[in-house]
């Protein structure tokens, strides 16, 4: 578990240990934005296990201000959060350099149409409608990633290892 | 505006007479089905280039689709011809009108062409309140918060629940951890229903006919950006026709067109007290300080709250298109409620007593200045204005009666560290567990942390 803006109510329990990342490949680090304790609970524990160092904030100020330190590959951002809300995070989020091209997971508890509109003209790179099934939330943040690696990649013409990710 | 509304129902009568589909005709074109599609249905008025287009991908002279010497009549049977065509096999009949003999029918039978017209413009009446009554019901801050409270606690549940049956080697930690995360939200999620259900009773209690002439006389000032033009002028004698002729769909009951022309009346009389140049000028001059612009110019700060909210300013691109306005009688009964971004106002029973609104009542004459924090998930700040002003319609031996105003308008101070005041929009959906004027519990099981 990372120091900093974890978690309060989690703080005595530690995160289980990864098992994704075995084999020496390079850590996938996440930056979780999730007002609901237990919702981001279950997410940090499952994406713990599949080898994410994960790191969670409760609303988007604190996610902002925690965004240099965390240097995630993958952000998940909920929709619906208090102070500004996920589409404001977003479009401060894509309004940096550093985290322009970021990918974003938003989480939607209301599958509205309108909602995923707004959210993809301010740059959202995929959904998850609330309630979700895990392997859908696993998969999504993997997908993500690979997309992420591959177009980094791509651009800078080197084969994908270490330094071809995030930073 | 007849007339574009006679060049959709043309364009639509036209396509269906050559067999074309609405997606062929829009890609010939160049435009979206959906744009044809609201074109076709007159809510769009299409531009002469493009009627230039459609005529000629219809075979027709643009002018054919643009005008035409048949009255209303024709009209309004060409429009219910093509609702039948749309409607499909089932559920129009089976052979389809003959169009290319409307003048005959008119002709032999005027009565009942007249019946057919009618009752086709009541159906489209009717489907525009449905659609209506729809949106409000989507747009209610207390069914959209516990939607929010249920979704919240199933998806919760849904990965807490999946994480225990498909972990065999979960830490004991982590395993009492999630049973007490198991605990907690089926708990919320039975008070999110029990409250929801006891909302549908009441609701179920309080609308007979599914909407209060209020919230017609809202939809219908929705519709028209909360500003009727014509009111600057005292030109409103088409509208008042309109509106007494039963011809505004949003007003469907006779107290909702009774409502409407008082609005106007008023709305007329506060044009005249506070012509817009003026306030445009006051504006420019002072800022939106609706308090110095009323002392400035003389006029009641009620008036200038309400010309603020729903003057010429209020459109478009206005000085103030974002502000809000409520109104109510000292009874706390809404008189008018403009909602602005982020600020659903409740459809039912009252609001958070906290609202300067409210606080203004006891204070008649009193110019109050608050700046809110509303409680909610997303907290939000507002800058509000409120005066009562009372008044004695029977002269001064009859009771006062008193009407509360309140210019609400989005926060010009987003700093979160200046002090605003603590409301909410109505105890149910409000978080604040400690409030002091709670009246009822709140269905948000979880307070703000």
């Amino acid at each position: 578990m990372r120091s900093g803006r974890t978690d309060a109510a989690l703080s005595g329990v530690r995160a289980p240990a990864g098992r994704g990342g075995a084999g020496g490949a390079p850590a996938r680090r996440l930056l979780l934005v999730e007002d609901e304790t237990n919702i981001a609970e279950a997410i940090r524990f499952l994406l713990s296990r599949d080898g994410w160092e994960v790191m969670h904030c409760r609303d988007g100020a604190a996610a902002l201000a925690a965004l240099a330190e965390a240097r995630p590959d993958v952000v998940v951002l909920d929709f619906m959060l208090p102070g500004r809300s996920g589409l404001e995070i977003l479009g401060a989020l894509r309004a940096r350099p550093e985290s322009a091209g970021l990918p974003v997971l938003m989480l939607t508890a209301r599958g509205q149409a309108r909602d995923r509109e707004a959210a993809l003209r301010a740059g959202a790179s995929a959904f998850l409608a609330k309630p979700f099934a895990n392997e859908a939330l696993l998969a999504a943040v993997r997908g993500l990633l690979d997309a992420a690696r591959a177009a980094a990649s791509a651009v800078s013409a080197t084969p994908p290892g270490p330094a071809a990710g995030q930073g | 505006m007849v007339r574009s509304a006679l060049a959709g129902t043309r364009i639509r009568e036209r396509r269906s007479l050559r067999g074309l589909r609405q997606a062929d005709l829009a890609r010939a074109v160049g435009i979206s089905p959906a744009y044809l599609n609201l074109i076709e249905h007159n809510r769009r008025r299409p531009g002469p280039e493009l009627l230039a287009a459609l005529a000629a991908e219809l075979g027709v002279e643009p002018i054919a689709l643009s005008e035409g010497s048949e009255g209303a009549l024709y009209e309004a049977l060409r429009e219910a011809a093509a609702a039948a065509a749309e409607a499909g096999p089932g559920q129009g009949a089976d052979t389809p009108p003959e169009l290319d003999r409307i003048e005959v029918f008119v002709g032999r039978f005027p009565g009942w062409a007249a019946l057919l017209a009618a009752q086709r413009a009541r159906v489209g009446a009717l489907e525009r309140v449905v659609e209506g009554y729809a949106e409000r019901m989507a747009q209610d801050p207390f069914l959209g918060a516990s939607l929010h409270e249920v979704l919240s606690a199933v998806a919760s549940l849904r990965s807490t629940a999946a994480i225990l049956a498909e972990s065999e080697d979960i830490e004991p930690e982590w395993r009492a951890r999630f049973h007490r995360t198991i605990h907690e939200e089926s708990l919320r999620l039975s008070a999110t229903a029990e409250g929801l259900v006891a909302y549908l009773d009441t609701l179920e209690e309080a609308e007979t006919g599914l909407s209060s002439p209020l919230e017609e006389l809202e939809a219908w000032l929705a519709g028209r950006g909360w500003h009727v033009p014509e009111t600057e002028t005292g030109a409103t004698a088409g509208i008042r026709a309109a509106i007494a002729g039963a011809g505004v769909a949003e007003l469907a009951s006779r107290a909702a067109r009774a409502l409407a022309l008082a609005h106007l009346d008023r709305a007329e009389a506060e044009a005249r007290a506070l012509p817009a140049p003026a306030l445009a000028e006051a504006l420019a001059r002072l800022g939106p300080a609706p308090d110095r612009i009323a002392a400035d110019l003389g006029v009641p700060l009620l008036t200038v709250l309400r010309r603020l909210a729903l003057g010429p300013a209020t459109g478009a691109g206005g000085a103030l298109g974002g502000a809000g306005y409520v109104g109510c009688d000292a009874a706390g009964g809404f008189l008018l409620r403009k909602p602005l971004a982020g600020l659903t106002l409740p459809r039912f029973g009252a609001a958070c007593p906290l609202w300067p609104l409210y606080q203004a009542l006891s204070r008649p004459l009193q110019p109050m200045r608050a700046r809110v924090e509303i409680a909610g998930r997303i907290p939000q700040r507002f800058l509000c204005h409120a005066v009562a002003q009372p008044s004695w319609p029977l002269g001064l031996d009859g009771p006062e009666v008193l009407e509360a105003g309140m210019l609400i308008l989005p926060d010009p101070d987003p700093d979160p560290g200046t002090a605003a005041q603590p409301v909410g929009l109505a105890c149910r959906i409000c978080p604040r567990p400690e409030c002091l004027a709670r009246r009822e519990p709140s269905i948000l099981t979880e307070g703000l942390s």
